[in-house]
Protein backbone atom coordinates (compact mmCIF):
# COMPACT_ATOMS: atom_id res chain seq x y z
CA UNK A 1 0.00 0.00 0.00
CA UNK A 2 2.74 2.25 0.89
CA UNK A 3 4.63 1.48 -2.18
CA UNK A 4 1.67 2.87 -4.05
CA UNK A 5 1.24 5.89 -2.44
CA UNK A 6 5.36 6.41 -3.36
CA UNK A 7 5.47 5.53 -6.00
CA UNK A 8 2.01 6.00 -7.97
CA UNK A 9 0.96 9.02 -6.52
CA UNK A 10 2.01 12.14 -9.00
CA UNK A 11 0.87 10.22 -11.79
CA UNK A 12 -2.51 8.65 -10.91
CA UNK A 13 -5.08 11.08 -10.16
CA UNK A 14 -6.18 11.27 -6.10
CA UNK A 15 -10.02 10.46 -5.67
CA UNK A 16 -11.22 13.52 -5.57
CA UNK A 17 -9.71 15.36 -8.40
CA UNK A 18 -11.28 12.39 -10.53
CA UNK A 19 -14.05 13.97 -11.50
CA UNK A 20 -12.34 17.13 -13.60
CA UNK A 21 -9.83 17.28 -16.01
CA UNK A 22 -8.73 13.49 -15.29
CA UNK A 23 -4.73 13.56 -15.15
CA UNK A 24 -4.81 16.70 -12.60
CA UNK A 25 -1.98 15.57 -9.88
CA UNK A 26 -2.87 16.39 -7.11
CA UNK A 27 0.70 17.05 -6.19
CA UNK A 28 1.85 19.66 -8.24
CA UNK A 29 4.97 18.96 -10.97
CA UNK A 30 8.11 20.21 -9.35
CA UNK A 31 11.26 20.95 -11.35
CA UNK A 32 14.32 18.96 -10.15
CA UNK A 33 16.11 22.34 -8.44
CA UNK A 34 12.61 22.59 -6.26
CA UNK A 35 12.68 19.00 -5.19
CA UNK A 36 16.28 19.56 -3.80
CA UNK A 37 15.45 22.92 -2.76
CA UNK A 38 11.94 21.54 -0.79
CA UNK A 39 13.53 18.15 0.39
CA UNK A 40 16.47 20.79 1.99
CA UNK A 41 13.78 23.04 3.30
CA UNK A 42 11.86 20.70 5.13
CA UNK A 43 15.32 19.06 6.61
CA UNK A 44 15.63 22.83 7.97
CA UNK A 45 12.23 22.74 9.63
CA UNK A 46 12.85 19.53 11.21
CA UNK A 47 16.02 20.19 12.20
CA UNK A 48 14.92 23.46 14.19
CA UNK A 49 11.65 21.34 15.38
CA UNK A 50 14.31 18.83 16.91
CA UNK A 51 16.52 21.67 18.52
CA UNK A 52 14.12 23.11 20.07
CA UNK A 53 13.25 20.44 21.57
CA UNK A 54 16.16 19.24 23.11
CA UNK A 55 16.57 22.32 24.56
CA UNK A 56 13.62 21.77 27.20
CA UNK A 57 16.05 19.86 29.05
CA UNK A 58 19.63 22.63 28.78
CA UNK A 59 21.05 20.20 31.11
CA UNK A 60 20.53 16.74 29.52
CA UNK A 61 21.51 18.52 26.82
CA UNK A 62 24.99 19.75 28.18
CA UNK A 63 25.65 16.25 29.55
CA UNK A 64 24.81 14.52 26.25
CA UNK A 65 26.56 17.02 24.38
CA UNK A 66 29.76 17.21 26.91
CA UNK A 67 29.59 12.76 26.72
CA UNK A 68 29.76 12.96 23.07
CA UNK A 69 32.92 15.13 23.29
CA UNK A 70 34.63 13.01 25.93
CA UNK A 71 33.81 9.83 23.93
CA UNK A 72 35.43 10.81 21.06
CA UNK A 73 38.28 12.59 23.47
CA UNK A 74 39.05 9.34 25.10
CA UNK A 75 39.89 7.81 21.30
CA UNK A 76 42.81 10.56 20.79
CA UNK A 77 43.61 9.71 24.78
CA UNK A 78 43.98 6.09 23.74
CA UNK A 79 46.61 7.52 20.74
CA UNK A 80 48.15 9.68 23.13
CA UNK A 81 49.11 6.99 25.46
CA UNK A 82 50.04 4.46 22.93
CA UNK A 83 52.61 7.85 21.79
CA UNK A 84 53.59 7.76 25.21
CA UNK A 85 55.68 4.65 24.81
CA UNK A 86 56.89 5.26 21.18
CA UNK A 87 58.04 7.72 18.78
CA UNK A 88 56.31 6.86 15.62
CA UNK A 89 53.26 5.05 14.37
CA UNK A 90 54.05 3.21 11.08
CA UNK A 91 56.78 5.96 10.47
CA UNK A 92 54.00 8.47 11.38
CA UNK A 93 54.75 11.18 14.42
CA UNK A 94 52.13 12.44 16.93
CA UNK A 95 51.61 15.53 15.20
CA UNK A 96 50.74 13.78 12.25
CA UNK A 97 48.74 11.53 13.59
CA UNK A 98 46.87 14.00 14.87
CA UNK A 99 46.32 16.04 11.80
CA UNK A 100 44.76 12.81 10.23
CA UNK A 101 42.75 12.11 12.86
CA UNK A 102 41.56 15.63 12.85
CA UNK A 103 40.42 15.92 9.50
CA UNK A 104 38.55 12.36 9.57
CA UNK A 105 37.10 13.37 12.94
CA UNK A 106 35.71 16.39 11.67
CA UNK A 107 34.80 15.40 8.24
CA UNK A 108 32.98 12.33 9.92
CA UNK A 109 31.23 14.58 12.64
CA UNK A 110 30.17 17.08 10.22
CA UNK A 111 28.64 13.87 8.20
CA UNK A 112 27.27 11.90 11.84
CA UNK A 113 25.82 15.63 12.78
CA UNK A 114 23.91 16.30 9.89
CA UNK A 115 22.88 12.12 8.44
CA UNK A 116 23.21 10.42 12.09
CA UNK A 117 19.87 9.43 12.66
CA UNK A 118 19.59 7.35 9.61
CA UNK A 119 20.33 4.37 11.59
CA UNK A 120 17.07 4.68 13.13
CA UNK A 121 15.38 3.69 9.53
CA UNK A 122 15.51 -0.09 9.91
CA UNK A 123 13.59 0.64 13.61
CA UNK A 124 10.71 2.50 11.60
CA UNK A 125 10.99 -0.49 8.54
CA UNK A 126 10.04 -2.72 11.32
CA UNK A 127 7.18 -1.39 13.23
CA UNK A 128 5.40 0.34 10.27
CA UNK A 129 6.13 4.16 11.11
CA UNK A 130 7.71 4.66 7.94
CA UNK A 131 4.40 4.80 6.50
CA UNK A 132 3.79 7.96 7.88
CA UNK A 133 6.63 9.62 6.31
CA UNK A 134 5.87 8.28 2.79
CA UNK A 135 2.31 10.24 2.53
CA UNK A 136 3.62 13.20 3.88
CA UNK A 137 4.14 15.84 0.85
CA UNK A 138 8.49 16.14 2.28
CA UNK A 139 10.78 13.91 0.58
CA UNK A 140 11.27 10.76 2.86
CA UNK A 141 15.20 11.11 2.64
CA UNK A 142 14.67 14.79 4.50
CA UNK A 143 12.27 13.14 6.66
CA UNK A 144 14.87 10.16 8.12
CA UNK A 145 17.82 12.33 7.67
CA UNK A 146 16.02 15.18 10.50
CA UNK A 147 14.18 12.61 12.83
CA UNK A 148 15.45 13.12 16.21
CA UNK A 149 18.52 15.21 15.19
CA UNK A 150 20.88 15.46 17.99
CA UNK A 151 22.03 18.58 17.97
CA UNK A 152 25.15 17.12 20.91
CA UNK A 153 26.79 15.42 17.71
CA UNK A 154 28.25 19.12 17.58
CA UNK A 155 30.84 17.50 20.70
CA UNK A 156 32.38 15.20 17.89
CA UNK A 157 32.86 17.79 15.30
CA UNK A 158 34.11 20.08 17.99
CA UNK A 159 36.80 18.00 19.38
CA UNK A 160 37.82 16.94 16.15
CA UNK A 161 38.77 20.61 14.98
CA UNK A 162 40.82 20.67 18.12
CA UNK A 163 42.81 17.40 17.75
CA UNK A 164 43.36 19.16 14.08
CA UNK A 165 44.09 22.52 15.56
CA UNK A 166 46.60 20.72 17.70
CA UNK A 167 48.08 18.98 14.77
CA UNK A 168 48.53 21.85 12.55
CA UNK A 169 50.33 23.91 15.31
CA UNK A 170 52.50 21.42 15.81
CA UNK A 171 53.39 20.46 12.04
CA UNK A 172 55.33 22.37 10.18
CA UNK A 173 53.92 22.53 7.09
CA UNK A 174 55.45 23.79 3.02
CA UNK A 175 51.48 25.29 2.97
CA UNK A 176 51.39 26.27 -0.75
CA UNK A 177 48.00 28.30 -2.11
CA UNK A 178 46.98 24.39 -3.84
CA UNK A 179 47.58 23.08 0.06
CA UNK A 180 45.50 25.64 1.66
CA UNK A 181 42.64 25.71 -0.60
CA UNK A 182 42.67 21.69 -0.22
CA UNK A 183 42.36 21.19 3.14
CA UNK A 184 38.87 23.20 3.74
CA UNK A 185 37.88 21.27 0.45
CA UNK A 186 38.78 17.97 1.61
CA UNK A 187 37.07 18.50 4.95
CA UNK A 188 33.66 19.04 2.89
CA UNK A 189 34.20 16.61 0.56
CA UNK A 190 35.27 13.97 2.97
CA UNK A 191 31.93 15.03 5.07
CA UNK A 192 30.01 14.12 1.72
CA UNK A 193 31.97 11.01 1.10
CA UNK A 194 30.52 9.96 4.63
CA UNK A 195 27.07 11.34 4.06
CA UNK A 196 26.67 8.81 1.40
CA UNK A 197 28.13 5.78 3.11
CA UNK A 198 25.17 7.16 5.59
CA UNK A 199 22.48 7.29 3.39
CA UNK A 200 23.70 3.68 1.31
CA UNK A 201 23.30 2.12 4.78
CA UNK A 202 20.34 3.57 5.34
CA UNK A 203 18.95 2.43 1.94
CA UNK A 204 20.43 -1.14 3.07
CA UNK A 205 17.89 -0.91 5.93
CA UNK A 206 14.87 -1.48 3.97
CA UNK A 207 16.03 -4.48 2.77
CA UNK A 208 17.24 -5.96 5.79
CA UNK A 209 15.60 -4.00 8.70
CA UNK A 210 17.61 -5.39 11.62
CA UNK A 211 20.97 -4.83 9.97
CA UNK A 212 21.62 -1.52 11.03
CA UNK A 213 24.67 -2.12 12.41
CA UNK A 214 26.26 -3.23 9.16
CA UNK A 215 26.43 0.56 8.58
CA UNK A 216 28.88 1.22 12.24
CA UNK A 217 31.21 -0.98 10.05
CA UNK A 218 31.43 1.02 7.33
CA UNK A 219 31.06 4.91 9.13
CA UNK A 220 31.97 4.62 12.86
CA UNK A 221 34.10 1.94 11.39
CA UNK A 222 35.81 3.94 8.43
CA UNK A 223 36.38 6.81 10.80
CA UNK A 224 38.73 4.95 13.11
CA UNK A 225 40.29 3.54 10.10
CA UNK A 226 41.06 7.17 8.56
CA UNK A 227 42.46 8.39 12.26
CA UNK A 228 45.62 5.60 11.76
CA UNK A 229 48.28 6.36 8.65
CA UNK A 230 47.89 4.16 5.87
CA UNK A 231 51.15 2.67 6.40
CA UNK A 232 49.57 0.60 9.39
CA UNK A 233 47.22 -1.64 7.19
CA UNK A 234 48.08 -4.09 4.94
CA UNK A 235 47.92 -3.29 0.98
CA UNK A 236 44.71 -5.12 -0.03
CA UNK A 237 42.62 -3.11 2.86
CA UNK A 238 44.11 0.27 1.65
CA UNK A 239 43.31 -1.08 -1.89
CA UNK A 240 39.56 -2.02 -0.37
CA UNK A 241 39.45 1.55 1.29
CA UNK A 242 40.69 3.73 -2.15
CA UNK A 243 38.70 1.86 -4.95
CA UNK A 244 35.77 0.02 -3.51
CA UNK A 245 34.52 2.31 -0.48
CA UNK A 246 36.48 4.96 -1.88
CA UNK A 247 36.69 6.43 1.83
CA UNK A 248 40.77 7.30 1.32
CA UNK A 249 39.84 10.33 -0.42
CA UNK A 250 37.83 11.65 2.71
CA UNK A 251 41.03 12.15 4.26
CA UNK A 252 44.03 9.79 3.76
CA UNK A 253 44.78 11.27 -0.10
CA UNK A 254 44.72 14.47 0.23
CA UNK A 255 46.05 14.75 3.86
CA UNK A 256 49.17 12.70 2.91
CA UNK A 257 49.21 15.27 0.24
CA UNK A 258 49.54 18.57 2.73
CA UNK A 259 51.75 16.58 4.76
CA UNK A 260 54.14 16.26 1.49
CA UNK A 261 54.20 13.16 2.41
CA UNK A 262 53.85 10.18 -0.77
CA UNK A 263 50.33 9.47 -1.43
CA UNK A 264 49.67 5.37 -0.89
CA UNK A 265 49.62 2.63 -3.84
CA UNK A 266 52.19 4.96 -5.66
CA UNK A 267 49.28 6.50 -7.08
CA UNK A 268 50.07 9.73 -8.92
CA UNK A 269 50.11 12.92 -6.54
CA UNK A 270 47.39 14.65 -9.10
CA UNK A 271 44.77 12.12 -7.50
CA UNK A 272 45.02 14.87 -3.99
CA UNK A 273 42.67 16.77 -5.85
CA UNK A 274 39.77 14.21 -6.70
CA UNK A 275 38.02 14.14 -3.49
CA UNK A 276 34.93 17.13 -5.00
CA UNK A 277 34.77 14.60 -7.63
CA UNK A 278 34.59 11.10 -5.57
CA UNK A 279 32.37 12.72 -3.09
CA UNK A 280 30.03 13.57 -6.28
CA UNK A 281 29.88 10.72 -7.58
CA UNK A 282 29.75 9.15 -4.23
CA UNK A 283 26.29 10.86 -3.46
CA UNK A 284 24.76 10.16 -6.58
CA UNK A 285 25.12 6.69 -6.60
CA UNK A 286 24.17 7.28 -2.83
CA UNK A 287 21.08 8.72 -4.55
CA UNK A 288 20.26 5.81 -6.85
CA UNK A 289 20.54 3.30 -3.93
CA UNK A 290 18.37 5.48 -2.13
CA UNK A 291 15.68 5.39 -4.40
CA UNK A 292 15.78 1.82 -5.81
CA UNK A 293 15.87 1.01 -1.78
CA UNK A 294 12.35 3.18 -1.58
CA UNK A 295 11.23 1.57 -3.80
CA UNK A 296 11.51 -1.86 -2.75
CA UNK A 297 9.70 -1.25 0.30
CA UNK A 298 6.92 -3.36 1.69
CA UNK A 299 4.81 -2.33 4.16
CA UNK A 300 4.39 -4.33 7.33
CA UNK A 301 0.83 -3.82 6.31
CA UNK A 302 -0.52 -3.94 9.81
CA UNK B 1 13.07 -19.37 43.81
CA UNK B 2 15.38 -20.68 41.90
CA UNK B 3 13.59 -22.45 39.04
CA UNK B 4 11.64 -19.04 38.38
CA UNK B 5 15.31 -17.12 37.51
CA UNK B 6 16.22 -20.05 35.30
CA UNK B 7 12.99 -19.02 33.69
CA UNK B 8 13.95 -15.87 33.46
CA UNK B 9 17.58 -16.29 32.31
CA UNK B 10 16.00 -18.64 29.34
CA UNK B 11 13.61 -15.60 28.59
CA UNK B 12 16.74 -13.26 28.03
CA UNK B 13 18.85 -15.98 26.29
CA UNK B 14 15.81 -16.65 23.81
CA UNK B 15 14.62 -12.65 23.43
CA UNK B 16 17.94 -11.97 21.83
CA UNK B 17 18.32 -15.36 20.04
CA UNK B 18 15.59 -14.24 18.09
CA UNK B 19 17.46 -11.21 16.33
CA UNK B 20 19.46 -13.58 14.24
CA UNK B 21 19.87 -10.87 11.38
CA UNK B 22 20.90 -8.25 13.73
CA UNK B 23 23.35 -10.46 15.77
CA UNK B 24 24.98 -11.13 12.09
CA UNK B 25 25.60 -7.81 11.16
CA UNK B 26 26.75 -7.02 15.03
CA UNK B 27 29.20 -9.77 14.22
CA UNK B 28 30.61 -8.50 10.93
CA UNK B 29 30.94 -5.15 13.00
CA UNK B 30 32.77 -6.61 15.46
CA UNK B 31 35.06 -8.30 13.06
CA UNK B 32 35.59 -5.06 11.22
CA UNK B 33 36.49 -3.53 14.10
CA UNK B 34 38.89 -5.95 14.78
CA UNK B 35 40.73 -6.05 11.62
CA UNK B 36 41.69 -1.94 12.21
CA UNK B 37 43.01 -2.48 15.82
CA UNK B 38 44.28 -5.51 15.54
CA UNK B 39 46.35 -3.79 12.46
CA UNK B 40 47.38 -0.86 14.40
CA UNK B 41 48.34 -2.82 17.73
CA UNK B 42 50.70 -4.86 15.19
CA UNK B 43 52.37 -1.01 14.19
CA UNK B 44 52.53 -0.27 17.97
CA UNK B 45 53.94 -3.53 19.21
CA UNK B 46 56.36 -3.60 16.19
CA UNK B 47 58.11 -0.16 17.39
CA UNK B 48 57.69 -1.57 21.24
CA UNK B 49 58.28 -5.15 21.55
CA UNK B 50 56.78 -6.66 24.69
CA UNK B 51 54.98 -3.71 25.46
CA UNK B 52 52.73 -4.32 28.61
CA UNK B 53 54.60 -7.56 29.05
CA UNK B 54 52.47 -8.76 25.85
CA UNK B 55 54.28 -9.80 22.59
CA UNK B 56 52.47 -9.38 19.61
CA UNK B 57 50.17 -12.26 19.11
CA UNK B 58 49.19 -11.65 22.73
CA UNK B 59 48.51 -8.33 21.41
CA UNK B 60 46.37 -9.02 18.80
CA UNK B 61 44.77 -11.86 20.51
CA UNK B 62 43.51 -9.02 23.39
CA UNK B 63 42.23 -7.14 20.39
CA UNK B 64 39.73 -10.03 19.59
CA UNK B 65 39.18 -11.15 22.95
CA UNK B 66 38.13 -7.32 23.07
CA UNK B 67 35.22 -7.84 20.41
CA UNK B 68 34.25 -10.90 21.24
CA UNK B 69 33.36 -9.70 25.10
CA UNK B 70 31.89 -6.02 23.67
CA UNK B 71 27.96 -7.23 23.31
CA UNK B 72 27.84 -9.96 26.05
CA UNK B 73 29.69 -7.35 28.74
CA UNK B 74 27.52 -4.67 26.76
CA UNK B 75 30.13 -2.01 27.16
CA UNK B 76 29.01 -0.03 24.46
CA UNK B 77 25.46 -0.53 26.33
CA UNK B 78 22.70 -3.09 24.41
CA UNK B 79 21.81 -4.30 27.69
CA UNK B 80 18.79 -4.48 29.97
CA UNK B 81 19.47 -0.96 31.55
CA UNK B 82 17.74 1.22 28.53
CA UNK B 83 14.81 -0.53 29.46
CA UNK B 84 14.89 -0.54 33.09
CA UNK B 85 15.47 3.30 32.85
CA UNK B 86 12.29 3.38 31.07
CA UNK B 87 10.28 1.55 33.49
CA UNK B 88 11.16 4.27 36.15
CA UNK B 89 10.89 7.07 34.04
CA UNK B 90 7.12 5.92 32.99
CA UNK B 91 6.29 4.32 36.25
CA UNK B 92 6.44 0.64 35.09
CA UNK B 93 8.50 -0.11 37.79
CA UNK B 94 5.54 0.10 40.36
CA UNK B 95 4.41 -3.31 38.84
CA UNK B 96 7.93 -4.93 39.02
CA UNK B 97 7.97 -3.77 42.71
CA UNK B 98 4.98 -5.64 43.47
CA UNK B 99 6.08 -9.06 42.10
CA UNK B 100 6.69 -11.70 44.04
CA UNK B 101 10.27 -11.85 42.87
CA UNK B 102 13.93 -9.93 43.69
CA UNK B 103 14.55 -6.80 41.52
CA UNK B 104 17.79 -6.79 41.00
CA UNK B 105 17.80 -10.66 40.92
CA UNK B 106 15.22 -10.36 38.44
CA UNK B 107 17.18 -8.03 36.51
CA UNK B 108 20.29 -9.91 36.88
CA UNK B 109 18.82 -12.96 35.88
CA UNK B 110 17.70 -11.78 32.59
CA UNK B 111 20.62 -9.91 32.04
CA UNK B 112 22.88 -13.19 32.19
CA UNK B 113 20.72 -14.81 29.53
CA UNK B 114 20.85 -12.14 27.19
CA UNK B 115 24.57 -12.25 27.86
CA UNK B 116 25.33 -15.91 27.79
CA UNK B 117 23.53 -15.59 23.68
CA UNK B 118 25.56 -12.76 23.13
CA UNK B 119 29.18 -14.23 24.06
CA UNK B 120 27.73 -17.20 21.85
CA UNK B 121 26.44 -15.49 18.75
CA UNK B 122 28.91 -12.24 18.85
CA UNK B 123 31.89 -14.20 20.44
CA UNK B 124 32.74 -17.11 18.73
CA UNK B 125 32.64 -16.21 15.37
CA UNK B 126 34.78 -12.76 15.79
CA UNK B 127 37.32 -15.13 18.04
CA UNK B 128 37.58 -17.52 15.16
CA UNK B 129 38.10 -15.10 12.25
CA UNK B 130 40.90 -13.59 14.40
CA UNK B 131 42.07 -16.56 15.06
CA UNK B 132 42.15 -17.81 10.90
CA UNK B 133 43.87 -13.90 10.13
CA UNK B 134 46.21 -13.05 12.66
CA UNK B 135 48.48 -15.35 14.64
CA UNK B 136 46.87 -15.81 18.34
CA UNK B 137 47.96 -16.95 21.37
CA UNK B 138 45.36 -19.10 22.41
CA UNK B 139 45.50 -21.16 25.75
CA UNK B 140 46.67 -24.87 24.81
CA UNK B 141 44.86 -26.31 27.97
CA UNK B 142 42.17 -27.03 29.21
CA UNK B 143 42.56 -25.59 32.59
CA UNK B 144 43.10 -22.27 31.34
CA UNK B 145 39.84 -21.83 29.36
CA UNK B 146 37.62 -23.38 31.79
CA UNK B 147 39.29 -20.35 34.31
CA UNK B 148 38.84 -17.52 31.22
CA UNK B 149 35.41 -18.80 31.65
CA UNK B 150 35.05 -18.02 35.11
CA UNK B 151 36.32 -14.83 35.03
CA UNK B 152 34.18 -13.63 32.06
CA UNK B 153 31.22 -14.84 33.86
CA UNK B 154 32.12 -12.92 37.15
CA UNK B 155 32.79 -9.79 34.95
CA UNK B 156 29.12 -10.24 33.84
CA UNK B 157 28.19 -9.87 36.82
CA UNK B 158 30.46 -6.98 37.67
CA UNK B 159 29.11 -5.29 34.17
CA UNK B 160 25.56 -5.84 35.44
CA UNK B 161 26.11 -4.25 39.01
CA UNK B 162 27.27 -1.50 37.46
CA UNK B 163 24.39 -0.48 35.15
CA UNK B 164 22.37 -1.71 37.91
CA UNK B 165 23.49 1.28 39.85
CA UNK B 166 23.70 3.56 36.55
CA UNK B 167 19.51 2.68 35.95
CA UNK B 168 18.48 3.28 39.43
CA UNK B 169 19.69 6.66 39.15
CA UNK B 170 17.15 7.43 37.07
CA UNK B 171 14.65 7.54 39.95
CA UNK B 172 16.27 10.73 40.94
CA UNK B 173 17.44 12.19 37.53
CA UNK B 174 13.83 10.62 35.55
CA UNK B 175 16.25 11.43 32.44
CA UNK B 176 18.86 8.28 32.65
CA UNK B 177 20.30 8.95 28.95
CA UNK B 178 23.19 11.45 30.19
CA UNK B 179 24.11 8.97 33.19
CA UNK B 180 24.30 6.06 30.57
CA UNK B 181 26.49 7.73 28.69
CA UNK B 182 28.69 8.35 31.32
CA UNK B 183 28.56 4.50 32.00
CA UNK B 184 29.26 3.62 28.89
CA UNK B 185 32.42 5.88 28.33
CA UNK B 186 34.01 4.82 31.74
CA UNK B 187 33.32 1.25 30.31
CA UNK B 188 34.66 2.00 27.33
CA UNK B 189 38.04 3.67 28.40
CA UNK B 190 38.33 1.45 31.95
CA UNK B 191 37.85 -1.81 30.74
CA UNK B 192 40.76 -1.71 28.35
CA UNK B 193 38.62 -1.67 25.35
CA UNK B 194 40.78 1.31 23.65
CA UNK B 195 44.17 0.33 25.18
CA UNK B 196 45.04 -2.43 27.78
CA UNK B 197 45.36 -1.22 30.81
CA UNK B 198 48.60 -2.40 31.57
CA UNK B 199 49.60 0.29 28.69
CA UNK B 200 48.26 2.57 30.63
CA UNK B 201 50.48 4.96 32.22
CA UNK B 202 51.88 5.18 35.83
CA UNK B 203 49.45 6.67 38.34
CA UNK B 204 46.84 6.15 35.86
CA UNK B 205 47.37 2.55 35.51
CA UNK B 206 47.60 1.99 38.42
CA UNK B 207 43.92 3.30 39.07
CA UNK B 208 42.70 2.28 36.21
CA UNK B 209 43.23 -1.85 36.90
CA UNK B 210 42.07 -1.08 40.66
CA UNK B 211 38.76 0.27 39.40
CA UNK B 212 35.83 -2.51 38.72
CA UNK B 213 35.71 -1.94 34.98
CA UNK B 214 38.73 -3.49 34.95
CA UNK B 215 37.10 -6.75 35.63
CA UNK B 216 35.24 -7.09 32.75
CA UNK B 217 38.11 -7.16 30.10
CA UNK B 218 41.36 -7.04 31.25
CA UNK B 219 41.04 -9.66 34.46
CA UNK B 220 39.82 -12.23 31.89
CA UNK B 221 42.17 -11.53 28.63
CA UNK B 222 45.15 -12.03 31.62
CA UNK B 223 43.65 -15.09 32.43
CA UNK B 224 43.49 -16.28 28.43
CA UNK B 225 46.84 -14.84 27.99
CA UNK B 226 48.02 -17.21 30.88
CA UNK B 227 49.21 -14.06 32.53
CA UNK B 228 47.48 -15.13 35.80
CA UNK B 229 48.43 -18.91 37.31
CA UNK B 230 48.16 -20.49 40.44
CA UNK B 231 47.55 -17.82 43.56
CA UNK B 232 47.82 -14.82 40.97
CA UNK B 233 44.92 -16.67 39.81
CA UNK B 234 43.00 -17.07 42.40
CA UNK B 235 43.77 -13.24 43.25
CA UNK B 236 42.50 -12.20 39.97
CA UNK B 237 39.09 -14.23 40.89
CA UNK B 238 38.98 -12.51 44.42
CA UNK B 239 38.99 -9.27 42.81
CA UNK B 240 36.18 -9.72 40.52
CA UNK B 241 34.26 -11.18 43.08
CA UNK B 242 34.63 -8.94 45.66
CA UNK B 243 33.76 -5.67 43.64
CA UNK B 244 31.12 -8.07 42.12
CA UNK B 245 29.70 -8.23 45.73
CA UNK B 246 30.15 -4.86 46.83
CA UNK B 247 28.45 -3.26 44.04
CA UNK B 248 25.69 -5.50 44.05
CA UNK B 249 25.23 -4.73 47.85
CA UNK B 250 25.46 -1.21 47.09
CA UNK B 251 22.76 -2.00 44.29
CA UNK B 252 20.53 -3.22 46.48
CA UNK B 253 21.22 -0.16 48.98
CA UNK B 254 20.13 2.20 46.44
CA UNK B 255 17.30 -0.03 44.99
CA UNK B 256 15.82 0.18 48.96
CA UNK B 257 16.36 4.10 49.53
CA UNK B 258 15.14 4.25 45.76
CA UNK B 259 11.48 2.75 46.84
CA UNK B 260 11.37 3.60 50.12
CA UNK B 261 11.65 7.83 49.50
CA UNK B 262 11.33 8.37 45.54
CA UNK B 263 7.22 8.90 44.47
CA UNK B 264 6.84 6.74 41.32
CA UNK B 265 6.10 8.28 38.52
CA UNK B 266 2.88 7.95 36.29
CA UNK B 267 -1.06 7.72 37.13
Amino acid sequence: MAEDVAVAAPAEAAPGAGGRSGAEPWIPELSRGAVLWNGLRAYGLIVAMWTRSTMAYRASFAMMAFGNFAATAFDFVAILMMFSHIESLGGFSLSEVAFLYGTAGTAFGLAELVLGSMNRLGGRVRDGTLDTLLVRPVPVLAQVAADKFALRRLGRVLQGLLVLGYGLATLDLDWTVARVLLLPTMIVSGAAIFCAVFVVGGAFQFWAQDASEVQNAFTYGGNTLLQYPPSVFGRELVRGVTFVVPLAFANWIPALYIMGREVPLGLPQEVAFLPPVVAAVCCALAGLVWRTGLRAYRSTGS
Amino acid sequence: MGRLYAVVAAGGFRRYATYRVATVAGVFTNCVFGFIVAYAYTALWDARPRLGGYDLPQAVTYVWLGQALLAACATMGGGFEDELIERIRTGDIAVDLYRPADLQLWWLAGDLGRAAFQLLGRGIVPMAVGAFAFDLALPGDALTWLAFLCAVLLGLVVSFALRFLIALSAFWLLDGAGMAQMGMLAAMFFSGMLLPLNVFPGALGELARALPWSALLQVPADIFLGRRTGWDLVGAFGFQAAWALALLMAGRALQSVATRRVVVQGG
